[in-house]
């Protein structure tokens, strides 16, 4: 039961940052229909760079609060992403935006790869281990350890994604990006000037991907120039699992996915455990003698699960869990 | 064909033949850079028919090569003890690989193409998870240290690891490589040009111009891209049995998502649905690296005194900027299929 609510924890605190990824996909995807390979990146660079500020304030040695560190990494990295999320639109994807489906994906996939190369410049080759900030403290709930940083990233993905809803439902600026996912056409014959729209959500979408960076860091305390393609790919899962172009379902997907991922590594072993089942275990009568374990597939298995997410998703609901159908549009 | 052509064609064929003889008197690592060429050459244009022809995009291409090369490398060498002919074990390679393609199109093909593009660049991933991972608590993949000592080709008796003297020309292992690899190749362009005047290769430019007109017009649409997507996985498995026994060692690090862009800017490049562009792009990136071994860290230390820019990362720099760039001004690729020119330049 302690490791049940132990994996609950953890995969709500993945689970908080795939759900702000899995909101710049859905976002893009739901306004122009494009799966935007290069958000991983984003996500990527939003993490660096906040570990590259962080770093440096700590070098200089100064008395400063973690979250004030925290904050000013995040405040760095934030519109540096915005910055690369608006050159994507603006270079590589407007130019695009009539030609056929293969052409903007191809162009995503390439742009991913260029901004991995960048990275791999700036940052080198190695991990980089992000500087141990705050003392990070546990509270023990009922046998299982919340620590303050996944407290804080729940609270805050909780904050963000409440803001996030506000602007899209209440605001004129969120009424003109639904009324463009809508029907470009027609919104633009309302007044909307959509490229701005289109660009203003690739621009909210990369801020989003700048705090998960941030967060992804600090939580699992590393970054490498790599790791936004299976946090990309993962995210994208939970968005397509929520069901595509729909912000409470990226939200939703997010969350369900973390879970799925921290419940499915913790259980896996113990289940794929051929000494466990009655019929095996005859079979490996010396290898299971005394206590001894056939783990099939051990938690080193746990990215296999978002993917698995997705095939189940797409073969049994490709509109996911919120969404409208989605294979039926040309 | 007229005369000229025909005497065009036979100069080639010659000097194809004479290629690896030449190259040997420079060094037979040179043979074996070609080799893997024209392996990389044999992946594009068995891409082009998923890519190219079908407009579906396979992000995770090697996927289906990595399946082709472990079947090789298992039923080959030591490792299980078993060392089944290579006639045998390339088309079970081919068949596991194309039955891959089937399994994981199946799902994915009755939807809109961005999700098997997401779906196939997950795919490679987790083939690559398993290939790590696959050597506890049995040991089948022997994990990231890979397989080795895996047999080479052994064609009528002749083995492709020591020279052969035929009519008093040596032939070294590469070089016979070469020669095999040259059929194979001759064979994937073969298939592809037939392919493309097919009943079936029209149906597949049909469904690529236009899902909808296609099924309208009574193409079963899903059974055809799942043709399309499991001939491209067959095309990937017969390569990966090649580099199998060609290289003698296979480990889950030759198969990264890097390759598959490396195999996909090849056939974006050259144009989309093009045998001959894509021929030509294929060559073009395959040569581009090796040139740039040679020159990237000389210039760089001239200039700069150090080395700023990896030449790997420059080539990957190349690879994903060709990508972008080709969409952005050139869709149909250097060497466009004019059909596909019409289509990629439509909306202008």
């Amino acid at each position: 039961m302690e490791i049940f609510l132990q994996q609950i924890i953890n995969g709500l605190t993945a689970g908080s940052v795939y759900a702000l990824v899995a909101l710049g996909y859905t976002m893009v995807y739901g306004i122009i229909q494009l799966i935007n390979f290069a958000h991983g990146e984003v996500v990527m660079i939003g993490g660096m760079v906040a570990l590259t500020v962080i770093t440096a304030l700590v070098g200089m040695g100064l008395p400063l609060p973690p979250i004030v560190l925290v904050l000013a990494g995040i405040l760095a990295a934030i519109p540096i992403c915005m910055g690369i999320g608006f050159f994507l639109e603006r270079a590589a994807y407007r130019p695009l935006r009539h030609a056929p489906r293969l052409a903007p994906l191809i162009t995503a996939i390439g742009m991913s790869i260029v901004l991995q190369q960048v990275a791999l410049l700036i940052w080198g080759r190695d991990p980089k281990a992000f500087p141990q900030i705050m003392e990070n403290k546990s509270f023990i709930i009922a046998g299982a350890s919340i620590t303050s940083v996944q407290i804080a990233i729940i609270l805050m993905s909780v904050l963000i994604m409440a803001t996030l809803t506000w602007f899209v439902y209440r605001t004129r600026f969120g009424i003109a990006i639904r009324a463009t996912a809508e029907n470009v056409n027609v919104a633009a014959l309302m007044g909307v000037d959509a490229n701005r729209t289109i660009a203003a959500t690739f621009v909210i979408g990369a801020a989003l991907a700048a705090v998960a960076g941030v967060m992804y860091g600090t939580y699992y305390g590393i970054t490498h120039y790599t790791m936004g393609f299976m946090l990309g790919l993962k995210a994208f899962s939970a968005a397509v699992l929520g069901g595509i172009g729909n912000l409470a379902g990226a939200m939703l997907g997010g969350i369900l996915l973390g879970l799925v991922e921290a419940l499915g590594a913790g259980y896996i072993g113990e289940f794929t455990d051929l000494c466990r089942w009655p019929l095996l275990d005859g079979l490996l009568v010396e290898r299971c003698a005394n206590g001894g374990h056939v783990v099939l597939f051990g938690s080193n298995y746990q990215d296999v699960f978002a993917f698995m997410v997705l095939i189940l998703v797409l073969v049994f609901r490709p509109s996911g869990l919120l969404g409208e159908r989605v294979s039926e549009r040309a | 064909m007229s005369t000229k052509k025909w005497i065009g064609l036979v100069l080639v064929a010659l000097a194809l033949l004479a290629l690896p003889l030449v190259l040997t008197t420079v060094g037979t690592a040179w043979v074996r850079i070609t080799n893997l060429a024209i392996l990389f050459i044999f992946l594009a244009l068995g891409l082009n028919i998923v890519v190219g022809m079908a407009g579906l995009l396979d992000l995770g291409y090697i996927a289906f090569f990595a399946v082709g090369a472990y079947v090789y490398a298992l039923l080959s060498s030591p490792h299980f003890g078993l060392h089944l002919p290579f006639w045998l074990i390339l088309p079970i390679g081919a068949l596991c690989a194309g039955m891959a393609g089937a399994i994981l199109g199946a799902p994915t093909l009755r939807l809109r193409g961005d999700y098997l593009a997401i779906v196939t660049l997950g795919f490679g991933e987790i083939v690559r998870i398993f290939l790590n991972n696959l050597s506890q608590p049995f040991n089948i993949t022997n994990g990231p240290k890979g397989i080795t000592r895996i047999d080479g080709l052994n064609i009528a008796g002749m083995d492709f690891v020591n020279t052969h003297t035929l009519f008093g020309i040596p032939f070294t292992g590469p070089a016979k490589y070469y020669y095999v690899l040259l059929i194979l190749l001759l064979l994937v362009i073969v298939v592809n040009l037939r392919l493309q005047k097919s009943r079936i290769g029209r149906a597949w430019v049909a469904i690529r111009e236009d899902e909808l007109a296609a099924k309208a017009a009574g193409i079963n649409t899903r059974n055809m891209k799942l043709l399309a997507f499991a001939m491209g996985a067959t095309f990937g498995g017969i390569a990966g049995g090649m580099f199998s026994a060609m290289q003698g060692f296979v480990s889950p690090e030759s198969f990264i998502l890097h390759e598959s862009i490396l195999v996909l800017s090849m056939v974006v490049l050259g144009g989309m649905g093009n045998v001959w562009g894509v021929l030509a792009g294929a060559m073009l990136l395959s040569f581009v690296p090796e040139f740039l071994r040679y020159t990237v860290e000389p210039v760089q230390h001239m200039l700069f005194g150090q080395l700023l820019i990896d030449p790997e990362v420059l080539r990957m720099l190349i690879f994903g900027g060709a990508l972008v760039l080709t969409m952005r001004f050139r869709p149909a690729g250097l060497w466009p299929e004019s059909r596909h020119k019409l289509e990629m330049n439509e909306a202008k």
